[in-house]
């Protein structure tokens, strides 16, 4: 190309620079302004990374937490949790029940709209009702909804539910996994309409642009029902790595993130970060447990069970895979929650004790290999869990070691998710595995724990069965009365921790980080984006000029 | 010319043909129904409903019967839809109508490969020339040498190494995506600027491989062609040492040096899995590690597929290219 | 072609070869040290201590310790055990098929050649790494699998070398003299003339082990390579590439050991064949 040609390519190039078609940006960085105060403030935007990119925005279809992030600030429900865990209005102002429990009646309020102006009512409910229930629905939170008789609309801002029988998770069941808009699907297929990647809610936000493996974009609400959010919009960046992310927001470019074990404690301690950032801490309402294949010989004794449990050091599993940010388990539910048992058998490190269980259950080296054997049969069993994460990995790899060290032989696979579910929890083709369940707000857990509950794909997968907490599960169901349900849940965590169906190993802390400019965040048992349309940054630390 | 291109093009089908056979006898592999992971999707699916998902994808039918079936639906480039909760159509999810064309993930993918082939061609002919014109002097030695430790360096390792250097101790180079968080607010030079400062490393790496092997490759081949008789000549008719080299020489030692460029693009391809996954790149790769990690069979099989192709593609381009270099080969046909 | 003064000259060819030599050295060493990792590795590579979590090179931990307080040295010498493993099974499995395939295909020609070569170019085509990782991904990892299948997909270059070398060979006068006597195809193939073609065999035998050691490790640098608590080159690369930014010594270690591997196969390859080729033997005998 001749030297001419190319000078004036440059020039083109430099021109088009300066006069500049610039795409819109996410947000534009502010230039400082005048007000002084700490005042709440309307604008800025907050931008969350995240390394999941959400699948479906429509509630109830959504299985990955990434989608649920989202749709939980596209959607409300008629109820939600307080701070302290009791049970407050969203969509619903108050609600009724009936004396022997099996009449729910909401009323709703009024004068909400949804994004695209229509009004919100009762049919809305039915509508979400209907479609969950539906069987060509694919969505894994059914079952709350099939235990209703009857549902129907009594006038336009009333809702009226009946059951079969009491059901005290009936409640907080209806949440936002059941408010869709009839007037925008009454007609389509909820499968496969644009609505899952393009949704209408009534949330403090809604969707403004969606940027496959890049990230999601969220206005603020305007005319949100409890009030216009302080934050202007809230992005919602796709980072596939997490030492990635945490350079992008040492850098400012992102403004919040869940902070890893060893990112928590060796790598925010320096001036800069306790002058920009504000860091979190709080248990999440999740449990990794190691569960047993309770028709597996080898698990049947008690013993056996309870020996393995004095033979794993939980605080070393603690400080090691979590860095110390989590606390021991005892049963299936969070410290400090009310429904948390602290009186129940504790299970200490104490290899010895191990031993001497596993021995009174027939279990001695007798030909010196340094293996536990019995019958001719060597101890020797594997734990699967779920490949790809690490923290799971390696608590399997600390207890495989410390069960090595009482003579038992223990080897890890890890597998992809779904052939681990259809192949070997489902067909029951496990002796333990290593996983975790999130634990629901309201303490109803009979899925998990029921004698019924153990069909192929149902969650009592380790095969549990004892009558006396088959009938606590229920009455803890069946009243509405909090001392009543405490006392039976109080007594299936004795139950279960003498049992030992599951080795309850520990309650990660979730550690997120936020950039020191939000104010408003509360840290609360249930988190810290409970009041996300309450968080603002004032004036005169606000960074983005968001346009509408 | 053309007869030659379209005899290529009717010798390609039986391979290609074999490809496709290939990437849907993987798909069958693995234990269980290939469908088993939407039936998981819903907990409370029932029979009816998991029979009629089985019907939809010939499940029921004979094994040569669904493979006659995908045949006919992908000549149209269609491969049906993702398995992951997002149910795309697979082809859109390599190559989004909606999307810039930058963003997408076969382009992606193309887009640094090409480059990392146009330098390695534009680095390793000169260094093979030069290092058999000056066989075995300290330059070559210290050439090979480089070489060698190329050859044998694993990319990945690489990859971290400079990742660690250049990106956490100096902090001059990002590590990770193909553009910044701000790059919308950036005019169009600043575009330019950010989206190369994201490609230096990883184009590097996947370079840094194909040259050791090239140059090395280009060197024997140039040795191998000076010691010809003709070469002889045309010293001996006095022609200037320039001309000789470049002019006479190197022609024919290029030749094989397409071919082994041609059988380089199956390596190039396969070897972006790696490198997009460490770099963060939302490439094919990368969509194809996930879509093997989540059992996504319809997006297994499209990329398996359209990798054959590409290769098949890349070697047509070798043997035209050689067809054009050697006067030969073109009188021949 | 046989004969020993042959072999005494392409003996003393390679040990002039330094670089040859060096990588055979090296060679040799990890060899022992895959070989007697037990004795000479200074922890258990399992052992777990919640102290020493992710610690820098010292004394004690000449190599520093990985996220779960292991020893990174011992954990690396016992990761050559497993890389040469699969490096030779793996060529094992390939050499076999390869030649199997190659002898038949040069030996009988027609459409038996066909069909072989057909089926190589299809194998070919498909970018190695994405069908290994599919496979792999499928059939769930472990140690037996990953040599299998990196066996199953590495044969084609040395079934073209066996069969070129077949080709050339079939037309000589021994052959021809074999089959003039009655000899049967297989005892011809196999006795006459396998064991003269043996030698680029060998060659790239050397030269895959190198190849599949660089795989294994991506492989479980990606995840589905072999599985915890088993140390392998490649997952302690995992490790640090997650903790980039504290644990430097995560990154650079396991690679290094990689890197002087491959490079002294290579070396020891590269010299074979140049100690072998005939053409390059014109300057002395």
């Amino acid at each position: 190309m001749t030297k001419r040609a190319f000078l004036f390519l440059l020039i083109l190039l430099i021109a088009v620079n300066i006069l500049g078609c610039k795409e819109k940006p996410a947000a534009t960085i502010k230039t400082s302004s005048e007000n002084n105060s700490d005042e709440p403030a309307y604008g800025d935007a907050l931008i969350v990374g995240s390394i999941g990119e959400p699948s479906i925005l429509i509630p109830m279809l959504a299985g990955d937490s990434a989608s649920h992030d989202i749709a939980g600030l596209l959607f409300n429900g008629l109820v939600k949790y307080d701070t302290d865990l009791s049970v407050i209005g969203d969509l619903a102002e108050s609600w009724d029940i009936s004396k022997d429990g099996l009449v729910i009646t909401f009323h709703l309020r009024k004068g909400v709209k949804w994004a695209d102006g229509a009004a919100f009512t009762a049919d809305d409910v039915k509508f979400g009702y209907d479609t969950i229930v539906n069987e060509k629905t694919p969505t894994a939170y059914k079952e709350d909804f099939l235990q209703v008789k009857k549902a129907e609309v009594v006038d336009k801002y009333t809702f009226r539910v009946a059951y079969e029988k009491p059901f005290a998770p009936a409640l907080t069941s209806w949440s936002g996994i059941v408010v869709l808009p009839k007037h925008l699907l009454k007609d389509a297929d909820i499968t496969k309409s644009e609505f899952a990647r393009n949704p209408v809610g009534l949330g403090p936000f809604k969707l403004k642009r969606w940027t496959p493996g890049q990230e999601l974009i969220l206005d603020s609400y305007r005319e949100y029902f409890e009030g216009r959010p302080y934050i202007d919009r809230y992005v919602y960046r796709l980072i596939p790595d997490l030492s990635t992310m945490f350079l992008e927001l040492k850098a400012g470019s992102i403004d919040m993130m869940g902070l890893t074990p060893i990112q928590y404690t060796k790598q925010t301690n320096t001036d800069f970060f306790k002058n920009n950032f504000q860091k979190f801490r709080y248990p999440v309402f999740a449990y990794t447990y190691m569960g047993f294949n309770l028709k597996h010989p080898f698990f049947q004794d008690k013993r056996v069970r309870q020996a393995i449990a004095y033979a794993i050091d939980k605080g070393e599993l603690i400080d090691v895979v979590l860095f110390g940010l989590g606390s021991p388990a005892t049963g299936p539910y969070v410290p400090n929650t009310w429904p948390y048992n602290p009186n129940v058998k504790k299970y200490e490190y104490n290899p010895e004790k191990a031993k001497e269980l596993l021995k009174e259950a027939g279990w001695e080296d007798t030909d010196g290999d340094g293996l536990l054997d019995k019958d001719g049969i060597p101890f020797r069993f594997t734990i699967f869990t779920n490949m790809g994460n690490t923290l799971r990995k390696n608590a399997a790899t600390i207890i495989q070691w410390r069960l090595a060290k009482v003579g038992i032989k223990v080897e890890i696979r890890a597998l992809e998710w779904s052939t681990f579910i259809n192949e070997f929890i489902d067909k029951r083709r496990f002796e333990a595995v290593i996983l975790g369940w999130q634990i629901g707000l309201d303490p109803d857990q009979y899925d998990i724990w029921h004698s019924s509950k153990t069909k192929e794909k149902e969650f009592n997968f380790v095969s549990y069965n004892n009558p006396e907490v088959d009938e606590l599960l229920e009455k803890g169901r069946r009243t509405f009365n909090i001392e009543e349900r405490k006392k039976a849940y109080f007594r299936i965590q004795e139950i279960l921790a003498e049992e030992l169906p599951y080795i309850f190993l520990y309650v990660p802390d979730a550690t997120p980080v936020v950039n020191v400019r939000f104010k408003g965040i509360k840290p609360a048992p249930i988190g810290i984006t409970y009041n996300l349309p309450k968080w603002y940054a004032p004036q005169k630390m606000q960074k983005y000029m968001v346009e509408p | 010319m053309i007869a030659y291109l379209i005899k290529r093009l009717l010798e390609m089908l039986p391979t290609l043909l074999g490809i496709t056979l290939i990437s849907f006898f993987i798909m069958h592999l693995a234990p269980g129904k290939p469908t088993d992971i939407l039936t998981e999707l819903n907990p409370k699916i029932t029979p009816e409903a998991r029979e009629r998902l089985e019907k939809l994808y010939n499940l029921d039918k004979p094994v040569v019967v669904q493979y006659g079936l995908w045949l006919k639906r992908i000549v149209k480039l269609d491969f049906g839809e993702s398995f992951s909760t997002d149910r795309r159509p697979v082809m859109q999810k390599i190559w989004d109508q909606k999307q810039s064309l930058l963003d997408r993930r076969l382009f992606i993918t193309l887009m640094i490969n090409l480059i990392t082939f146009a330098i390695i061609l534009a680095i390793s002919i000169p260094i093979g020339v030069s290092s058999a014109t000056r066989q075995n002097s300290l330059y070559d030695k210290v050439m090979t040498t480089t070489v060698f430790i190329g050859f044998a360096m694993p990319s990945f390792w690489f990859a971290l190494l400079l990742m660690m250097f250049f990106g956490v101790y100096l902090g001059w180079l990002p590590i990770s995506g193909l553009k910044s968080l701000n790059y919308d607010a950036l005019p169009l030079l600043g575009k330019i600027w950010d989206r190369t400062g994201h490609l230096i490393l990883p184009v590097f790496i996947s370079a840094f491989g194909g040259l050791a092997a090239d140059s090395r490759f280009m060197r024997s081949s140039m040795l191998e062609v000076i010691r010809q008789d003709y070469v002889t000549v045309a010293r001996a008719k006095g022609l200037p040492e320039k001309k000789v080299i470049y002019k006479h020489a190197l022609r024919n030692a290029l030749l094989p040096l397409i071919t082994l460029i041609g059988l380089s693009v199956p390596g190039l391809i396969g070897g972006s899995v790696i490198l997009e996954s460490v770099f963060g790149i939302p490439g094919m790769g990368q969509l194809f590690f996930m879509s093997v990690m989540t059992r996504d069979y319809p997006m297994v099989m499209c990329i398996l597929t359209i990798g054959g192709m590409l290769t098949l593609l890349g070697n047509l381009f070798a043997d035209i290219g050689y067809m054009l270099a050697d006067p030969r080969i073109r009188a021949r046909q | 072609m046989k004969g020993r003064p042959l072999r005494n000259v392409f003996w003393r060819r390679f040990k002039r070869n330094r670089l040859a030599a060096a990588g055979g050295v090296v060679v040799l060493l990890m060899f022992f040290a895959a070989v007697f990792a037990p004795f000479i590795s200074p922890h258990n590579p399992d052992d777990i201590d919640r102290k020493h979590v992710l610690e820098a090179p010292s004394l004690r931990h000449p190599l520093g310790t990985d996220d779960l307080g292991r020893d990174v040295s011992s954990r690396v010498i016992w990761g050559a055990r497993i890389s040469l493993s699969v490096g030779f099974v793996a060529v094992g499995i390939a050499a076999l098929i390869g030649i199997m395939l190659g002898a038949v295909s040069g030996y009988y020609g027609g459409w038996i050649d066909r069909i072989i070569m057909r089926f190589i170019d299809v194998m070919l085509s498909i970018p190695t790494f994405f069908l290994i990782l599919a496979v792999i991904a499928f059939i769930e990892p472990s140690i037996w699998n990953i040599m299998i299948v990196i066996g199953l997909t590495s044969w084609m270059g040395m079934a073209r070398l066996v069969r070129a070398e077949v080709l050339s060979l079939k037309e000589r006068e021994f052959v021809l003299a074999a089959k003039a006597l009655g000899a049967g195809d297989a005892n011809i193939i196999v006795r006459h003339i396998m064991i003269n073609s043996m030698a680029p065999v060998f060659v790239s035998a050397v030269l895959g082990i190198a190849g599949a050691v660089l795989i294994e490790s991506a492989l479980s640098f990606l995840g589905i390579g072999v599985q915890p608590p088993t140390p392998s080159w490649g997952n302690i690369l995992t490790l640090g590439k997650d903790n980039i930014e504290i644990a430097w010594w995560l990154s650079v270690f396991p690679g290094l050991a990689i890197l002087i591997t491959v490079l002294s196969y290579n070396l020891v390859g590269e010299g074979l064949r140049d100690a072998l080729d005939p053409r390059l033997w014109d300057v002395e005998i």
